[in-house]
């Protein structure tokens, strides 16, 4: 881990690929400013007798095939090169990001034309009105080379337009509107900071790019007033087989140049996302590890989930850090806690679906009975879909967008369970009736995007319930759902627990939902379990100050209070 | 799916009527007077100003315009500036080595890119990870005439598998038309392949990571079914991408039919610019800019298929 404090420049200075590649930018850059001091000769200059001469001490590139010095030429092209590179990247700079800006803080009509126009010059081959500009010959080169700019604008207004669109959320800028800055001002300053990187990283690939096409055009004969790289090259080119030298030099400064840009943007890119993702907050990490904590109430034979000793780390340290919790046949159990108390780690890692970047380790995880601990991987997703049931938290990010319901629901009865596709569907449509869905035949037919929040949770328990699990795993079922909705979800999940007999582990970070459901309760903070009971003696008389402050916490009008009132009282 | 249709129809005309009238007005703004470019700058001002008059250049230009687009519209291109040959049928000749070139182009860059693109997204930071990035950085912006060079210099001329220049119908030989295309194909798709699989590794990688994959595997799904279904999730942005890519490799492909001395439209286009011939410039835009609404339309309805939202939009 880097220290925090390092700034941009420290890190980008650190990597040897960046720093090597903005060396040989400034080497260029000075050779290209000093190219009249530094050049044996003028670069137009004819020697007949040097024509196509092989390196020599006068000439130590030897002569084209007009007579001329090739490394003065060399050193006067790369003025033309760096020149034409500034040149299309500030016009690009300056048509791309003003209207990206705009078009993403506007929105509305302004970002509709704005995209328009940047869609249609990204449809139109730059090079085919390149040609056209430079028809007849008295095109100049800085006209060429703006041109090129203008096909690099619709880079710049995406970048621009993304990051206004995401900055104007912010509420700094929300302050800045209430303070009665206007619009102008707030674009000026506040936007035009917040697309600064990305505008910089942007500029290293259309210099790139811009080098690429210029040296092109040269190629082709095109604005070739001035010794140019790509002139060079044609000329080359021309005497390939008996003279291939004249080819490899202009050839190798081109390619040098042009990566040592694009390294240049790449190192810087990564630098700044590894900044933008280090000053990211990572709650509930601890170091030092620590007792295990929780207790097993129920016996072996009795448990649908046994957990002993559960510990959960990442790179920086351990999220979830001995836990030890089970669950009986046909019981609701909750696990509570704030975010970043680890009771999704905890249950991610019951099944198996860590981030790869996440390390276990336990003394034992039972899973109907089961040690699960030792098995290979395979064996462990066996029981996915199976053995247990999983309800996510967030409905509408947690159906697949690009397939129907129905493709959804039958899917894993068909690949998982082996039921042919209209019994699948049968079932499929028989769940969502059950879940309380009263048009089943539409809503198999629909996508994701075309029904309600509430609708897609219940539809993501059919998806769970129908395979019949012997566990449910619920993590924060009814978070993303409004009020209204939460009671009716809760009380589903109750009826299809007694149902089918399932053993219901519910995380949540509300205690309504633990008074209304929950047989017993785990609270966890920290990555630790600080107490775990019965609900009824849990509410009644919190054993840690951290659970009372949850229960005083719980919100008024969450579905459970009454009953979390009412189990106070008593 | 009918509504979306037609409107990416009539935004592919509007865009193919903008771009051909702004061509017009633009190269006859940048091109002024075309005698001196074709009758040489030796010409007697009386020698110019009869071709003037032959070629209706003393006319409006308002006029000269709706003459030109008029029969444009039936596809007659009029004939050209310097040799007075009917430019429909030149360019017509001149298609199907462009299009061999870059549609072979862009089909190495789809199935490459989607293979390279998946194998590193599935395993990111991996060699074949770290390697992907190395080579879109330099091949991003390495231009495509020099990698013809590179390309002609080993294979052509020290290996002798390829032709280095020219092009074979594969009326006269089927086995001489993939030699004669195979190199500046290459060429074409090399950066191509690597941008796709850039953006295909980036867009697995980020759709890996969303909550409906953890759901899908949460019901015990397999790997090979899970990846699937985040392929489709991912392929827009590569569609996109490819789109892109096409337009781009229209371009390029002017340059490397140059190096490698193929009769398609891109030496027409360069010689035609040179002398500012414009009405064959004018044709060449027109047809190429039909190829990429063509094509941008195609992906449209790929993307509209794929993609469930932006039929409904």
């Amino acid at each position: 881990m880097t220290a925090p404090n390092r700034g941009p420049l420290a890190r980008f200075l650190r990597k040897p690929l960046g720093l090597g590649a903005l060396i040989v930018l400034l080497a260029v850059l000075l050779l290209a400013v000093f190219a009249p001091l530094l050049s044996p000769y003028d670069p137009g200059f004819v020697d007949y007798t040097i024509t196509h001469a092989p390196p020599s001490a006068a000439h130590p590139l030897g002569g084209d095939s007009a007579g001329r010095d090739i490394l003065s030429r060399l050193l006067y092209g790369a003025g033309s090169t760096l020149y034409g590179a500034v040149a299309a990247c500030l016009t690009g700079v300056l048509l791309g990001v003003p209207s990206g800006v705009a078009a993403g803080y506007l929105g509305g009509r302004t970002d509709r034309i704005c995209s328009w126009i940047s869609d249609g010059l990204q449809s139109v081959p730059g090079m085919v009105v390149l040609l056209i500009v430079a028809a007849g010959t008295g095109v100049n080169f800085t006209v060429i080379m703006v041109t090129v700019g203008v096909f690099t604008a619709p880079g710049y207004y995406r970048i621009a337009r993304a990051r206004a669109q995401a900055v104007r959320g912010e509420p700094y800028i929300d302050a800045a509107i209430v303070a009665g800055i206007g619009t102008p001002r707030i674009l000026g300053t506040h936007l035009l900071r917040a697309v600064r990187a990305p505008v910089i990283i942007q500029s290293a690939l259309a210099a790139g790019l811009s080098m690429a096409m210029q040296a092109g055009l040269q190629f082709i004969g095109i604005g070739t007033t001035e010794p140019s790289w790509g002139e060079m090259m044609n000329d080359g080119f021309r005497t390939m087989l008996s003279y291939p030298l004249i080819l490899l030099w202009p050839s190798l400064a081109l390619g040098i140049t042009i990566a040592a840009v694009a390294f240049l943007g790449s190192t810087l890119a990564d630098v700044v996302n590894a900044y933008t993702r280090e000053g990211e907050p990572r709650s509930g990490t601890v170091t030092v590890p620590r007792e295990p904590s929780g207790t097993l109430r129920h016996a072996e034979q009795d448990c649908a989930l046994r957990v002993r000793n559960l510990r959960v780390g990442y790179p920086d340290g351990w999220v979830v850090d001995g836990v030890t919790l089970d669950a009986a046949r046909g019981e609701v159990l909750g696990i509570v806690g704030e975010s970043g108390s680890g009771k999704s780690q905890t249950v991610f890692s019951v099944l198996d679906l860590l981030p790869t970047a996440a390390r276990t380790s336990a003394d034992s995880i039972r899973i109907g009975g089961r040690e699960v601990l030792g098995l290979a991987s395979g064996a462990r997703q066996a029981l996915l879909g199976t053995e247990i049931g999983y309800v996510p938290q967030e409905p509408m990010t947690n159906l697949d967008p690009c397939y129907t319901i129905g493709y959804q629901l039958t899917e894993p009865l068909r690949a998982v369970h082996g039921l042919p596709k209209a019994e699948a569907r049968q079932r499929a449509r028989a769940m969502l009736g059950r879940v309380g869905i009263p048009d089943p035949d539409r809503v198999l037919a629909a996508y994701p995007h075309q029904i309600s929040g509430g609708m897609a949770q219940r539809v993501l328990i059919a998806g769970a319930v129908a395979a019949t699990p012997g566990l449910l795993i619920a993590d924060e079922p009814t978070t993303a759902l409004d009020v209204t909705v939460q009671a009716e979800v809760l009380e589903l999940l109750r009826e299809l627990r007694a149902e089918y007999g399932m053993t219901l582990v519910i995380v949540t970070h509300d205690f309504g939902v633990v008074a209304d459901i929950c047989d017993r309760v785990v609270v966890m903070k920290d990555g630790a379990i600080v107490e775990c009971g019965d609900v009824r003696d849990t509410f009644r008389s919190p054993a840690d100050p951290y659970t009372a402050r949850l229960i005083a916490a719980s919100l008024d009008d969450t579905p459970g209070r009454a009953e979390l009132d009412a189990a106070v009282r008593s | 799916m009918l509504t979306f249709i037609v409107r990416r129809l009539v935004s592919g005309i509007v865009l193919l009527l903008v771009v051909t009238c702004g061509s017009f007005f633009l190269a006859h703004l940048a091109i002024g007077d075309p005698t001196p470019g074709l009758l040489g700058n030796s010409a007697k001002p009386a020698q110019r100003q009869a071709l003037r008059e032959k070629l209706g250049l003393d006319r409006p230009l308002l006029v000269q315009f709706w003459d030109w687009f008029s029969h444009a519209v039936r596809g007659d291109f009029g004939t050209s500036w310097r040799n007075f040959q009917p430019i429909s049928e030149q360019i017509g000749l001149r298609v199907p080595v462009t299009l061999s070139v870059v549609l072979t182009a862009t089909l190495l860059a789809a199935l490459l890119g989607l293979v390279i693109g998946v194998a590193s997204g599935r395993r990111p930071g991996g060699i074949l990870d770290r390697c992907l990035k190395f080579a879109s950085v330099v091949l991003f912006a390495l231009p495509g005439f020099w990698v013809s060079l590179v390309l002609i210099m080993w294979f052509a001329i020290q290996l002798r598998w390829f032709p280095a220049v020219g092009y074979v119908s594969p009326d006269e030989s089927v086995l001489g038309w993939l030699r004669s295309i195979t190199l500046p194909s290459i060429a074409l798709a090399l950066s191509a392949i690597v941008m796709v699989a850039e953006q295909l590794r980036n867009g697995f990688f980020e759709v890996a990571n969303q909550d409906f994959v953890r759901t899908l595997r949460a019901r015990g799904l397999s790997t090979r079914r899970i990846t699937v279904h985040v392929l489709r999730n991912a392929s827009p942005a590569a569609l996109t991408v490819l789109a892109l890519t096409f337009v781009g490799l229209l371009g390029g492909a002017i340059v490397v039919e140059l190096v490698f001395n193929l009769p398609g439209i891109g030496t027409l286009t360069q010689s035609a610019s040179q002398i500012g011939d414009i009405p064959i410039l004018l044709g060449l835009t027109v047809v190429t800019i039909v190829f990429v609404v063509i094509v941008n339309f195609l992906l449209d309805l790929v993307l509209g298929w794929v993609n469930p939202k932006v039929r409904d939009q």
